[in-house]
This record gives C-alpha cells, structure tokens and sequence, in this order.
C-alpha cells in the first residue's frame, strides 16, 4: 500500500513535469510567433509589394489594394495578428508570398538537408571535443595549457571568417573539397566543419575540465588502488562524468547550430533552412519567416526536452532530485 | 616467507615532488595482525607516505628508498602493470572521505565488482555472489539492496562501509586506511573502527593514518607521530600515549579535548592571559547566569519531501542560553541542529513555538523588525570558505561585516579591521591576502573576526571545528574560550563530537531525531547520563585510552 502510494506520487510529479515542459514550449511558440508578426512590420516596405514580386515589380495602385485585400493586409493590426494565431494554432502555416507554394511543403523540402548539416556538425563537435580532452588529460600540464588555448581560440572564431579560409585553403588553393556544398560527402565537409569547430572549442572547454577534475578526483584514486588501469579509470568513470556538461550543453548547441546554418548554407549556397530564412527575411515573405522561426522554436522546444531526459538518464543524482 | 616476515618494510623513504620534499628518511614495518598509526596534521607528509606505497604518488614526484617492501614485493621501480597486479589484490587502500572516493555515476556493487573482475576473480555470477557477502561482512543490511545503489543514496557511515568491502575484497594481505573515521559521527566511527579491528584480528597487517591520536588510540600496537615530513617519535601504542617523548607529540595529545576540562589551554600557543577587558560591558559578567539572552520555546519545523510525508526536523525544542556562557547541543547527522541554529539565528521561520532575543520577540516578528538588532547575533559555519565572497580579500570581508554592508574599502576602516585580526590572532598582512590562500586554522579565525565585526553579543557556532585538524581545532577552541572570557560573549555551541561538546559548554543539550533527548549542566549531563542515547555516545566518543 504504502509503496504503492508512493510511485503514484513520483508518477503524478513525473507528470507534472512533462505537462510543464509542454506549457512552457506552447508559450515559447507563442512568443515566438508575436515577436515575428509584431517585428516583421518594423521593416521598412510594404508587405503588398513583396506579393507582388518585390519592391522591382512596378505593380499598379489596383494591383496593390487588391494584394492587401486578398491577404487580409487591411484590417486592423489586432484583428491581423488574431487571426494569424488563430490560423497557426490550426496547423495553417500560409502560402509563401515569393514561392506561392504552402510554407508547410516549402519547409518539409528544406528540413532535411539542414538537419544533416546540424547532426553531423554536432556528432564532428562532440569527438573533436572529446579527442582533445583525453589527449590533453594524458599529455600533462603543457598538453592541457595548449588544448585550452587552442579550444579558446576556435570557439572564438566567427562561422563566416572560417568557411572564407576553409573555403580559401581547401577549395581554392589545394582543390580538394568543392566551395558549393553539394549532396556528395565531400560536399557536406566544408560546411559540417565550419559549424563543428566553433562548437568544438565550447564543448572541448567544459568537457576537458570536468574529465581533469574527475581523472584527479579522490573516486579515481581509489579505482586505481583496486587495481584499475589509466584506461580503466577513463572508460569507467572519468568519460561519463566528462560527458554530463556536454550532453547539457548539447541542447543549446543545437540552437546555435540552427543559427550558424543561416551563415553557412549562404556561403556555401547549399539549400536548407538557414538559406531560406535569410531570403524570405529580404523579400518580405512574412508567412515565410513565421514558419520558418516557428519551426526552429519547435525545434528548439522539442531539443532542449530531450536534451534535459538524457541527462536525467546519464546521472542518476539528477533523477533522484 | 614466515610468518614474522613483515608485510611493509620502509626504510629511508624520500618523497619530494619536483624539488620540494615531502616525506624525509621515513623508516617503519607493518608485520601481520599488527597495527601501526601514522599520526600528524595535514601537510605532514602522512598521505604522501601511504600513497608511495601504492606507486600513486602521481606524476612528477620521485620515490626513493633504501628498502620498499610491500606484501613481500620489492616495490621499488615497479613497473605500472607490476603496481596494478599489487594494488587491490595483495594491498587494500581506504580512502578518507567516502562521498567522493566512490564514483557518484556508479553503483557501489559495481564499485565492488570492479576490484574482484580487474585481478581475474571469478565468473560473472561468482562475483556478484561474492559482492553481496562482501557487504553483508561490513554490516551493511539489505545488501543485495545496496549493491544497486550509488554513494549519493547512502549515509555516511554506508559509504565507509561499501569503501571498505571494495578494499577488502580479495583479502588483502595489507590494509591501509587514511582517516577512515574523518567526518563521521562518533557512533558511525566507532563502528568502522570496531570492523578494521576484525579485520586485523582476522590476520591483515594495517597501516592506519590520522590527525587525532584519539582515533587511533584504541586500534594501533604501535604509532609513529609525523611533523614536516619526518618521523618525529614512534613506539608502542602504550608509550606514546602514556609517557611522550617528543614536544610535538605532546602538543597532539593536548589538543585532544577528550578528558580536558572547561578553559582548561588545548594547544601551546595559547598562553595569552585570559583578562577581561577593560571595556567590556560590566553587565554581562555580573549577570552571568541571570537573564537569558537567547531563549527558545518548544520549536517545531518540518520540511516538505517530495512524494512522502513531511519530514519533521526540529520537535518541541526549548532552551535558554545565559549572558557570558556557552550552551553546547550535541547529536548526530540529522539530529535537527542545524535547523536549530538556523531558528535561532531567525533565518527559518519556525512552524511553531518562538525564540526571543534579550527578552525581545525575534522569530515571530517580520525580518524589517529583526534587521537593526541583527548586529547583537554573529554566525560561524563549518566550511568558512564558502561563506567568504571569493572575489573579497580578508580586509574587504571585515570592512563589508564592519559597515553593514556599505563598503568593501578595507581602508576605510582600517583601524578597526587590524584591532579584529589581533583579537583572532592573525597577522596585520593577511588583510590583503584572499581567503582562499589561507590554511584551514586561519579561514576560521577570520570567520569568527567578521563574526565579531559588529560587536554581537551572542555567537551561534556550528560545527566549527569539525573540518579542521584535532592540532589546529585546540587552536580556534582555545581562542574562543579566550574571546568569552574577554569580551563576555554568549555561544551557542553545535557539534557532533562530545569531547569538544563537553570541554566547551557549561550546559548541555543532547539532541537525537530533532527532539531534546537529555539536558543539563554538561559534566551533570555527562557524569550520570540518564537517556540511553546519551550513554550511547558517551561509549562512541574516542578517549586516550589504548586499547580501550
């Protein structure tokens, strides 16, 4: 009875917490579909040209009542901005005012190929990071002093100034690697290590201190007094704790990954989210933009959750908590 | 090998990492079913010595010896995959501190596991059978329970034990043990110390290390007492403890406070003459005694636990501390002291019952009412460290205590910050030094000088010695008795070891599952101990006696 008393407890409070996480990603999308709306109109221009085909396509005075009435342009910013939520909240992203296609299908051709540029930037980061980390724990203090200089400087190192001297190195001066991302694997090396390497130096830096502070800490002194060899202590107890911070910085990575795909897939002229945003941004393709930052939020959202599960799993302390 | 042949044969040890040495010219043996302490404060070199004889004295350090036999090993220039065939298996290692000397992420059956699979013991299921009977010989209940769970799940005196059966798992022929018993209370020690005296008993040869020659007392045959890396005195238990040779052997067993009686110095630089000052309030040593100037009545607090019943901390506790006299409440882990203080100190509101200060309402009236006469009631911690705002210098922390927090500008009230450290007995120049440079003797003493910064009259002391060596503890309990004398303070004075308890308080508060199981003047309290807790302690307290 008692027992039983008690996992319904730790069930109801396992539930309370997934509806929280659900509440707080509906107010997350909320926000960001407010900000989107009120924020797109400081733009300078006028919404009606962008239908019309830009700023460059001279349509007529008709033209453009028309546009807005057909558009709901017209009416009041409050009655606007209702029926826009009331339109997301109905799963209806709109048609794309450059594209004329729904944003819905628009978006599920881009998703893709975004996704693999930020799955394998992060996967590349995280063994970059991981590399460093044992290497330096196993090379002593100048090992340790150099991989920290070096992980500084590459987290400092902006995405568009490190696809210009990749693209520099690689593309043009040795030719190996193509300077347009293509499907082809060696099309997608370039950009994955633009974004890998910034993100490499930021994991590298958290996950390195936490394996030295492990490697050197009182439970690795006495794995090695039963007997356990360097390996040993690393395999079974230093990696697992060097790996917490990476797992919960992991989820924020993702989102800065989604941010640099904008630089990236720009320089390197490789289709995806990050491209499409930029552009729909420049031609005012409000319902564009909207979808394409509510996916990202989503995206976010749904990240950052698992993000949280996994480290619940890696570290029983924050599962009791 | 015969049976005398001894288990650790050290002969002119030199430890030094880089060039600065640590262990100098150490000589000693350990032959079976003996037990030798090694005995010093921190820094003496002690842990060093233990580690050298495991080849964990981690990079940049260099062993030398004339001899360095380790369970019939000639451990000097083992190769690593020779010291890894020795360590676990033929020499048993005790780490101090359980929390962290087991991995938080793992199981403790894994913990365990690990020692019998890394030198070939078994099959997979053997192992796990072995694990279980390995808990069950600590005294853990529920063993295959606890296999399952990890360090964070378990008390204290679990992890020491689940530590031990990692040591012991494949029967050592040597155990060593540094500080076993450090940061357990004294019941939880006793108990450990009674399971390393099976051990021995059972043929192992122990290597036993520590800063307080009362903890050993009862276990070690002989001692060898370390100052600055060498080996100062050693001998038989018995002589050591009863007819020391060496200063510095007799300055450790002053500090023990066991058997010491009130005011009585416990460390020979105390020898200030304990006046009162001239200007210390006439009041507060004519009334001593009189008028209460902490009272409580029957507090109760309980706290929320998540998917169970409220834990019920603190239950009808009721006390009265006197002007000029120090009120000790002892008790265990989880005895409700703390939540005690924290009450007092009007920093947790209590559920029920109040605490008034000088006669005045305190817990029951708003933080806007208590805040101008905060000053009267000062707090020193445990850990001072991390009551220290890291970025302030010494100076800056007693200027920020000083002005009530207007200012960090030690200069602005650098008259009074110098009179504060020679109060505390800390030199003028530590005031621009960061706390975190300072030793752990020195971090108290300027915890208790920001204490004094606003001139209070009452003390709460928690736990504050229980971090520091028995050496440097008689140092800060001297200093306290000398700033009551002085300034006619009121403590209220927490711990769990009842030999500081008993040497510090005129009465006595024994607390046990958040209720006053016993109380009254200390040596009443102690002398004829009507609850059976209270005997329970008693017995559990470590004395000088050898052999007990």
């Amino acid at each position: 009875m008692l027992a039983g008393g008690r996992s319904t407890r730790v069930a109801g409070a396992a539930a309370r917490r997934v509806l929280g996480k659900i509440g707080g990603g509906l107010f997350v999308l909320w926000a960001v579909a407010t900000a989107i709306f009120f924020g797109i109109r400081m733009i300078p221009g006028d919404p009606a040209e962008a239908i019309m085909g830009g700023p460059g396509s001279q349509a007529s005075a008709e033209a453009l009542a028309q546009a807005r009435a057909d558009y709901g342009l017209d009416a009041p910013l409050y009655v606007q901005y209702f029926s826009q939520l009331w339109r997301l909240a109905t799963g209806d992203l709109g048609t794309s005012y450059s594209l004329k296609t729904p944003v819905a299908e628009v978006l599920g051709e881009l998703v893709p190929p975004t996704l693999v540029l930020a799955v394998l930037a992060l996967l590349v980061a995280w063994a970059l990071a991981l590399v460093v980390a044992v290497l330096s724990t196993r090379s002593g203090a100048l090992g340790s002093a150099l991989a920290s200089g070096l992980e500084i400087v590459s987290a400092a190192v902006p995405h568009f100034w490190l696809a210009s001297v990749l693209i520099m190195l690689f593309a043009t001066a040795l030719g190996w690697l193509p300077p347009v991302s293509t499907n082809a694997p060696a099309g997608l090396v370039l950009p994955v290590a633009t974004l890998a390497l910034p993100l490499a130096g930021f994991l590298g830096q958290v996950m390195r201190d936490t394996l030295e502070t492990a490697h050197r800490s009182p439970f690795a002194l006495s794995a090695r007094a039963r007997g356990e060899s360097e390996t040993g202590v690393l395999l079974r107890h230093s990696l697992r704790h060097a790996a917490l911070p990476g797992i919960a910085l992991s989820g924020w990575a993702f989102g800065s990954l989604l941010s640099g795909a904008v630089v990236v897939e720009s320089i390197f002229a490789r289709p995806g989210l990050g491209r499409s945003l930029l552009s729909a941004v420049s031609a005012r393709d409000i319902p564009m933009v909207t979808g394409v930052a509510l996916l990202s939020a989503g995206a976010y959202v749904v990240i950052m959750a698992f993000s949280d599960l996994a480290e619940r799993l890696a570290d029983p302390r924050m599962a009791a908590a | 090998m015969t049976a005398a042949a001894p288990l650790l044969r050290v002969e002119n040890l030199d430890v030094a990492f880089g060039e600065t040495p640590v262990v100098l010219d150490v000589s000693f043996t350990v032959k079976p079913g003996e037990c030798l302490a090694l005995v010093g404060e921190s820094g003496s070199g002690k842990s060093v010595t233990a580690r050298s004889l495991m080849g964990l004295t981690g990079p940049g350090s260099t062993v030398r010896a004339n001899a360095l036999e380790v369970a019939g090993v000639d451990a000097r220039g083992l190769s690593q995959r020779a010291w890894r065939s020795i360590r676990g298996k033929r020499v048993g290692f005790i780490l101090q501190d359980a929390l962290t000397s087991l991995d938080p992420l793992r199981k403790i059956g894994k913990e365990i596991d690990d020692a019998l699979r890394l030198h070939g013991s078994g099959s997979g299921a053997a192992r796990a059978a072995r694990v279980i009977e390995l808990l069950e010989a600590v005294g853990l209940d529920d063993p295959v329970r606890r296999a399952g769970q990890r360090s964070g799940e378990l008390s204290g005196g679990m992890r020491q034990r689940a530590l031990i059966a990692s040591a012991i798992a494949l029967d050592p022929a040597l155990v060593i043990a540094d500080e076993p018993t450090t940061a357990l209370d004294a019941t939880i020690a006793a108990q450990v110390m009674d399971l390393l005296g099976t051990l021995r008993a059972a043929g192992s040869g122990m290597l036993l290390i520590s800063h307080d020659l009362a903890a050993v007392a009862n276990l070690a045959d002989s001692i060898a007492v370390m100052q600055g890396g060498r080996i100062v005195e050693s001998g038989p238990a018995e002589r050591i403890l009863g007819d020391p040779q060496h200063p510095y052997t007799r300055a450790l067993l002053a500090a023990v406070p066991a058997g010491k009686p009130r005011f009585a110095p416990l460390s020979p630089a105390s020898t200030r003459a304990s006046a009162p000052l001239p200007d210390t309030p006439q009041e507060s040593q004519a009334q001593a005694g009189s008028r209460p100037v902490l009272r409580a009545e029957s507090l109760s607090k309980g706290f929320a636990v998540p998917g169970g019943p409220d834990f019920a901390a603190v239950k009808d506790v009721g006390f009265e501390l006197h002007a000029g006299r120090t009120l000790g409440v002892v008790g265990e882990s989880g005895s409700g002291k703390t939540t005690t203080a924290r009450m007092a100190l009007g920093l947790l509101a209590p559920d029920a019952g109040t605490v008034e200060l000088f006669g005045e309402p305190w817990s029951q009236v708003p933080e806007a009412a208590r805040r101008t006469r905060r000053s009267a009631l000062g707090a020193i911690y445990q850990d001072p460290l991390s009551s220290f705002d890291p970025r302030l210098s010494a100076g800056a922390l007693l200027a920020d205590a000083l002005s009530f927090g207007a200012t960090r500008n030690p200069r602005k009230h650098a008259a009074k910050i110098s009179e504060l450290l020679a109060l505390v007995d800390l030199e003028e120049d530590l005031a621009g030094r960061n706390p975190a440079t300072l030793s752990g003797g020195q971090r108290q003493r300027l915890a208790i000088a920001r204490a004094l910064a606003p001139n209070p009259r009452v003390l709460i002391c928690d736990e504050p010695v229980s971090a520091l060596d028995v050496s440097i503890q008689a140092q800060v309990l001297d200093l306290l008795d000398d700033l009551q004398q002085r300034l006619g303070l009121s403590y209220l004075f927490i711990s769990h070891d009842l030999s500081v308890i008993r040497h510090m308080s005129d009465e006595v508060l024994v607390m046990q599952g958040g209720k006053i199981v016993e109380s009254g003047p200390t040596e009443a309290v102690f002398t004829a101990p009507a609850h059976p807790y209270t005997r329970t302690l008693l017995a559990a307290s470590p004395g000088l006696v050898p052999g007990r």
